[in-house]
């Protein structure tokens, strides 16, 4: 049976720790509300240009762009985005367990890590890592997506890879996000939008489509970066959380647990006493 | 008063810019146009230019780096990679990318590096761009 003392120090500490669980998740929900906002602040731009593709695609007659060339597959590329910092449940190994099953025996496969915890794990299994990015996972920028973009368009081009996937965490809500595959490359411009008018295109087609996909791409690669922030800052608030809830039944059981021991000491030195006091006479 | 068209200046972080304008300059890859209200659809890729609209005040610029403008006869959609109204631009950063721009264009000359030197060159384009509108704004 621990001391009163020892029990005291116990809820001490687990009282600490509810305190810093519970501003974590404070600051995971404020960024969260961020993160959406910003998601539906580049709504606008990716819709439009999705729009545009469509209709640029429509008008373009032979697809002759180096990002749509479609080959036989030899080697295969997955960009897994994830998270810098840990504590937010089941977030990264989700995120892993998703990719696991694609890459796992297959050695014409490599990979390209966001964020902290998908390199570690990699690494350390001894996969390789064709290139990782750190540092942005809560709050990517443009210029992110862009540099990105840019390396994988280089890989795909130079014929270091024949598909891309990318592997991201979709935020449908705080509680509920699906991790998901999607093929980046080579593009596919088929959509199922309407096209209506006869646009001119100033100064060809398929040069305007040539300008678009680089684009296209980036914004892709700028959509999935903020779904995942958001996915990861949404499961660290639900984290967290049950982390508080957690703790405060911990406390409550100890408190209890506390009480007792209290109790039973109080209890035995009276009886002390009085076995001392009936010695006596 | 003449007819307006509408016009939305949008960026991958937020929209940048919505409002009816009398006319809209724009310089693409093929040369400058002008789209007036009704104008044919129309897309196009911009250089890294002045957007200039006109309104009933006058004349007003923005900076554009890159991006696609589409045309509609009542709407013009300019998408891109970044654009900024003259107030917002940072003078001290366009100044110092400016500075950074040119050093590498300098240092890539020498080594021969294409790539480098394309991208030095852009941001050196976005650079004096963001200077000339953030100084035509004082004046």
């Amino acid at each position: 049976m621990p001391s009163a003392q020892d029990i005291r120090r116990r809820i001490r500490s687990v009282k600490n720790i509810q305190q810093i669980t519970k501003a974590m998740k404070m600051v995971a929900a404020a960024r969260l509300r961020r993160a959406q906002e910003k998601a539906a602040a580049s709504k606008p731009y990716t819709e439009k240009i999705r729009q545009i593709l469509a209709s640029v695609a429509a008008h373009t007659t032979d697809q002759a762009h180096p990002l749509l060339e479609v080959r036989e597959v030899k080697r295969t590329v997955y960009v897994v985005l994830s998270s810098d910092k840990g504590l937010a449940g089941a977030y990264s190994s989700n995120i892993i367990k998703e990719v696991l099953p694609r890459i796992a025996g297959n050695d014409q496969v490599g990979l390209v890590t966001v964020g902290r915890k998908a390199r570690d794990y990699f690494k350390r299994r001894g996969y390789t890592v064709d290139a990782e990015y750190t540092g942005f996972s809560e709050k990517p920028a443009y210029d992110h997506a862009w540099a990105i973009a840019r390396d994988l368009s280089e890989r795909f081009q130079s014929g270091d890879c024949d598909e891309i996937y990318l592997v991201y965490t979709q935020f449908f809500s705080a509680i509920n996000l699906q991790p998901i595959t999607i093929k980046l490359l080579p593009l596919s411009t088929e959509t199922t939008e309407q096209v209506n008018t006869d646009y001119i295109f100033e100064p060809s087609a398929d040069e305007v489509l040539g300008l678009l996909l680089p684009k296209y791409l980036e914004t892709t690669i700028f959509g999935a970066l903020m779904q995942a922030a958001a996915s990861e800052l949404g499961a660290r608030m639900t984290a967290m959380e049950s982390a508080t809830d957690n703790a405060e039944e911990l406390i409550s059981k100890l408190i209890l647990n506390y009480n007792k021991v209290r109790q039973a000491t109080i209890t035995r030195e009276i009886s002390e006493i009085v076995g001392g006091a009936e010695a006596l006479k | 008063m003449a007819r307006k068209i509408q016009l939305d200046i949008v960026s991958p972080e937020r929209l940048v810019f919505s409002t009816a304008v009398n006319m809209v300059i724009a310089r693409t890859t093929a040369g400058d146009i002008g789209v007036l209200p009704g104008h044919t659809p129309l897309i196009a890729g911009l250089q890294i230019w002045p957007l200039r609209l006109l309104t009933d005040e006058g004349e007003q610029q923005i900076s554009v780096c890159g991006g696609f403008i589409d045309v509609q006869p009542e709407k013009v959609t300019v998408l891109a990679a970044c654009a900024e109204l003259p107030e917002e631009i940072d003078v001290a950063r366009a100044e110092a990318a400016k500075s950074r721009a040119e050093a590498r264009i300098k240092g890539s000359k020498e080594s021969r590096e294409n790539v480098d030197l394309a991208r030095a060159e852009a941001a050196l384009k976005r650079a004096l761009l963001r200077l000339q509108i953030a100084h035509r704004h004082k004046h």
